[in-house]
């Protein structure tokens, strides 16, 4: 009786014993799977704190400066004595040099994108593709060196009365790193089109181009615009090509030959600069921030639903 | 008969100038690696990676800055490796399918193609200011740490997908718990896939310049960094400085740097490829 007691006793331990082991076990699942989730969750507080790090630095600029004259002054000075605080010239920099560069990055990237997809032999693919992405992976600042200082003397010799530090090289050197990106997304849409499309028009009797351009380009259409979205997002926030090599002055002008001054550029000449932290002149580059991301982000998310949106059609 | 010859004749033109448009960045790129190497290959020397940056172009050297680039690139994998990894296998293996989780992508993509200017406001803010950090070595990582976040998230994440569902369901079947799982079936399958998208996150990391500048790294410094708290440069601000100074002297200086932090990049790609190859081979489907 007493050593059945005890035996049973030990059991009752040893399961109490494995039971305790197993609530350990999954606390330390649970714990984990916090931390995880927090890990994960480390996105989203970045997101929030560019957002209350661009508002609170902006509020009180915006407290000094009206958002009116701030959206409608045709001058940005806030560096000089005579203060303007109008972003418009900033925002035709970014603009003009984004126009140029997409003006050669959408025609060159979606023909290299037809290219790869629709023409091109396995094997030519499998080397022109991977060496088209080391564009993408070269460092920006070398392309600013490259636009001042190969592709500005170059354009020189055709345009004699383009400036030292203009949009054009800027741009069109923002063009070439930027070919990657749409040709690569590009190319992933067309290739999602399905064979079938592209084998009833050729039983039609259509050619290789009319395949191309008639069928698979409309079929991958929305791919093709997101990419074009996502390079022209990529066009404003990109910095150092344009810090190089197209100027700081803001000017408000289309003229491609001139030298002008972006948004991310402004940022820079500003950080570079010895301005005071907490001064009106150094919160400008909150509030020029702030609208470079809210342009950014609006472009990012109308490609990301463009891109969810085509995925969905063809699986 | 006529018509289709003009048709066939359309599409050899269209084919043409498609190819022609292919190889264009493929020439441009060429050109730029021939000048930067016409100009820089002078002034690499045993001098040119010992010196300070100078006054004097012809005394001018990366030294400071090769060490800051090997300081911050330390940290920033210290730092975003362990979060990333962690952030994929969330969403990955744990992450069920409700707005929480689409939120969490929904940021992740939208953070991947934020300008990188405006990170380094964040670090400015949040890292130099907030946390007191000043200009330091660390401020600079967190800030990248953040910024390459995305990219080693999608990385990671596309390495963990690729592990076949039969691998966890055996190993569920032995009793094993969910971190069990992943902690000796799941991760070491892999690994090779995470340690690629490392490399190649760190590598767009290493070129960074515009989030550098904005949270304050200095161009002028004349010594070592020793620690974490330490002002420092990096090579693509120190190429950044170098160019915008009129002396063709100094462009020679910038592209000797140029040089030097492309052959860093090319042999991260390099390591990544080989390592792809030769850890992915162990594993058979």
């Amino acid at each position: 009786m007493g050593l059945m007691s005890r035996s049973a006793a030990g059991i009752y331990a040893a399961r109490l014993q494995r039971g305790m082991a197993t609530r350990w076990r999954e606390w330390g699942e649970l714990a984990i799977q916090g931390l995880l989730l927090f890990a994960a969750m480390v996105s989203v507080f970045t997101t929030l704190g560019i957002v209350a790090v661009l508002v609170i630095e902006a509020v009180p600029f915006f407290q000094q400066v009206s958002l009116i004259e701030f959206l409608t002054d045709p001058q940005w000075t806030p560096l000089f004595a005579q203060k303007h605080f109008g972003i418009l010239p900033l925002v035709a920099g970014t603009f003009l040099t984004s126009a140029v560069a997409l003006a050669l990055a959408m025609p060159v990237g979606l023909l290299s994108a037809i290219y790869l997809s629709e023409y091109a032999p396995a094997r030519v693919r499998a080397i022109l593709k991977p060496a088209l992405e080391v564009l993408a992976g070269i460092p920006t600042v070398v392309y600013g060196y490259f636009a001042l200082l190969f592709v500005t003397p170059l354009l020189k010799r055709v345009i004699p009365d383009l400036e030292t530090f203009n949009a054009l090289s800027a741009g069109l050197t923002m063009g070439i790193m930027i070919i990657p990106l749409i040709s690569s997304l590009s190319e992933d849409a067309l290739y999602a089109v399905p064979g079938s499309l592209r084998e009833a028009a050729y039983a039609l009797g259509a050619t290789r181009l009319e395949v191309a351009l008639r069928v698979v380009i409309p079929a991958a259409l929305s791919g093709i615009v997101a990419s074009f979205i996502l390079a022209a997002s990529r066009a404003i926030g990109e910095t150092m090509i344009v810090a190089i090599a197209a100027g700081q002055r803001p000017i408000l002008t289309l003229d491609p030959r001139r030298a002008i001054e972006t948004m991310t550029a402004y940022i820079v000449q500003v950080s570079l600069g010895d301005t005071p932290h907490g001064t009106l002149e150094f919160r400008t580059i909150f509030a020029v921030g702030l609208v470079l991301f809210l342009l950014t982000l609006v472009f990012n998310l109308i490609a990301l639903r463009i891109i969810e949106r085509y995925r969905e059609v063809y699986r | 008969m006529e018509r289709r010859q003009r048709r066939e004749m359309a599409g050899k033109v269209f084919e043409a100038v498609a190819l022609a448009a292919t190889v264009f960045g493929l020439v441009v790129l060429a050109m730029l690696l021939f000048d930067v190497a016409r100009r820089g290959l002078g002034v690499l020397s045993w001098s040119f990676f010992t010196s300070y940056p100078s006054r004097f172009p012809e005394q001018a050297g990366i030294r400071s800055a090769l060490l800051g680039t090997i300081w911050v690139m330390a940290l920033t994998a210290l730092f975003a490796v362990p979060l990333g990894v962690a952030a994929a296998i969330y969403l990955e293996e744990y992450a069920p399918r409700n707005r929480l989780t689409r939120f969490i992508e929904l940021n992740i993509n939208n953070l991947a193609g934020v300008p990188s200017i405006i990170y380094g406001l964040l670090g400015l803010e949040l890292f130099v200011r907030g946390l007191k950090l000043e200009r330091s070595i660390l401020a600079g990582a967190l800030t990248l740490s953040l910024l390459i976040l995305p990219i080693l998230i999608a990385a990671s994440r596309e390495a963990l997908r690729a592990v076949p569902m039969s691998l966890r369901e055996a190993a569920f079947a032995l009793g094993a718990t969910r971190w069990q799982v992943i902690r000796h079936q799941v991760l070491p399958v892999a690994f090779p896939g995470i340690l690629t998208g490392m490399i190649l996150a760190l590598s767009r990391a290493i070129g960074e310049t515009a989030p550098l500048i904005t949270i304050g790294a200095l161009t002028f410094i004349a010594f070592d960094p020793r620690g974490p708290l330490d002002k420092f440069t990096v090579l693509p601000i120190q190429i950044f400085n170098w160019v915008s100074r009129p002396q063709a002297g100094f462009h020679a200086r910038a592209a000797g740097a140029i040089l030097v932090l492309l052959a860093v990049l090319l042999s991260m790609n390099g390591l990544a490829i080989y390592l792809r190859y030769r850890l992915q081979r162990r594993y058979q489907w």
